[in-house]
């Protein structure tokens, strides 16, 4: 299946644990795993739909970071969790939203370069109003927003996962 | 259109008040929900899609969280008598609801009817906006490109929230 | 108008349970019942009768749009509502597993 071994960040899971500690949280039935398989994978796409087209139809930059916040929530409560593999992804995740967050001050800083010296200057060709690569700076500023914003919210639930956990060895 | 949105705000009144004086933590947090997703059907009476996109998914993750704390506790309220501090509390919270209550009144004196209201501050936001930021989406065009030191204040306040939640929860010093 | 008065009862529903409750959990609910009050009296002030949705189609021009700048304001302060209850979640469970309980007189009594 297109499931969970293509998904980035995540790794193959397994929701019955061999060697574990006195209460790992265990995953969900058969049932909700085979439909988060099926549907995690939609969800994350639906979420890049609504950033991109965060300038022609409702959404944005705030909207789909917070759905693909909630594909990737998903996946990690349906299949329990590897304490180890959660660590990791909490290091690599904390990178990813500090990269995103400098990104989008240095690209309102580079309005600087180009004709009046405004801060958040709408530099590049305006285009024409309706299609998929026009307002200028727009759509680069929704799609950090987004991952930023995205990071954030899965970094706040994996720490309390691995707080639960933690404290409970 | 005041009619359907006092409606929907006596059902999320009702709601909040159920779940303040409710005895068990989870049918309280459950509760909070009702107040959350009656919000969601008022933005689009109000025709503000891109609030209910964000409401309805936020509360959601909301909802797990609270879940999350409340499930591995005693999930009891333990009710103890009306004592001294008890009347005293209760006495301010409604000193301070009388308040607040003229103060409304007194500033809401000069507010039009629902749906009424002069377009003092936004008239030029939108007669120029897809014009001079090029995008069809006039919320976006406001956040990104008229208020943009906003938005960039905002995503810092965010990353400021996750790194308290990144401080509080280490248990790795203690040795 | 009586929307705006129903609007500001949740808020007051909210405070007083801010104020007379003992427990931990419903405190942080209603400091978020008051965030829900004060973002539907936000998108209440911006509503004008007959209008459509601020989405602008170059085929049709010159239409009446609600007003787009309360929608502004609101958008981000919804996010950053739910980083504040995570924050407020966070403390609450480190003060259970270290004291035990949920309600604050209790842990005032017991302290160190």
């Amino acid at each position: 299946m297109y499931g969970i071994k293509y998904f980035p960040l995540g790794g193959k899971r397994k929701g019955v644990d061999i060697k574990g500690g006195k209460d790992k949280m265990k995953g969900m039935t058969l049932i909700v795993k085979k439909t988060t398989q099926l549907i995690a994978g939609m969800i994350f796409l639906y979420g890049i739909y609504v950033i991109v087209h965060g300038h022609l139809t409702p959404g944005g930059g705030f909207a789909g970071g917070v759905i693909i916040a909630g594909a990737f929530i998903l996946v990690t409560l349906a299949f329990g969790s590897d304490f180890l593999k959660l660590v990791k992804e909490e290091m690599g995740t904390t990178i990813v939203e500090n990269i995103a967050i400098i990104t989008v001050i240095l690209i309102a800083t580079a309005g600087f370069l180009f004709g009046t010296k405004i801060f958040f200057n709408n530099f590049l060709p305006k285009g024409i109003i309706g299609d998929l690569v026009s307002a200028g700076v727009l759509p680069l500023y929704n799609i950090f927003v987004g991952i930023e914003v995205a990071a954030s919210i899965f970094i706040i639930f994996l720490s309390l996962i691995i707080f639960k956990e933690e404290s409970q060895k | 259109m005041e009619l359907a949105i006092s409606v929907i705000l006596g059902f999320m009144i009702l709601g909040a008040i159920y779940s303040i004086h409710a005895k068990d933590l989870l049918s309280a947090v459950i509760t909070c929900g009702i107040v959350g997703y009656g919000l969601v059907i008022c933005f689009l009476l109000l025709k503000a899609p891109d609030l209910a996109i964000v409401q309805i998914v936020v509360e959601t993750i909301n909802l797990i969280i609270m879940v999350a704390v409340v499930l591995d506790s005693s999930r009891e309220e333990s009710y103890s008598k009306l004592d001294k501090q008890g009347i005293v509390s209760a006495i301010t919270v409604f000193v301070l609801m009388a308040v607040l209550l003229y103060f409304f009144t007194v500033a809401t004196r000069s507010l039009d009817e629902l749906g009424k209201s002069t377009l003092r501050m936004a008239g030029p936001y939108i007669e120029g906006a897809a014009a001079k930021t090029g995008s069809a989406n006039l919320v976006t065009g406001v956040v990104f490109d008229f208020r943009g030191y906003d938005t960039m204040g905002e995503a810092v306040v965010l990353v400021t929230a996750v790194l308290g939640v990144l401080t509080i929860l280490r248990l790795k010093g203690k040795k | 108008m009586i929307t705006y008065i129903l609007c500001f009862m949740l808020f007051l529903v909210g405070l007083y349970g801010a104020v007379t409750r003992r427990n931990l959990v419903k405190i942080a609910i209603s400091l978020s019942i008051m965030e829900f009050s004060t973002f539907l009296f936000f998108a209440l002030l911006g509503y004008i009768d007959g209008g459509v949705a601020p989405i602008v189609n170059p085929a049709e021009p010159n239409k009446i749009y609600v007003d787009p700048l309360p929608q502004a304001l609101v958008l981000t302060a919804i996010v950053i509502g739910l980083a504040t209850t995570a924050l407020m979640m966070a403390i609450i469970i480190r003060l259970y597993r270290k004291y035990g309980t949920f309600d604050i007189r209790e842990i005032k009594n017991l302290r160190g």
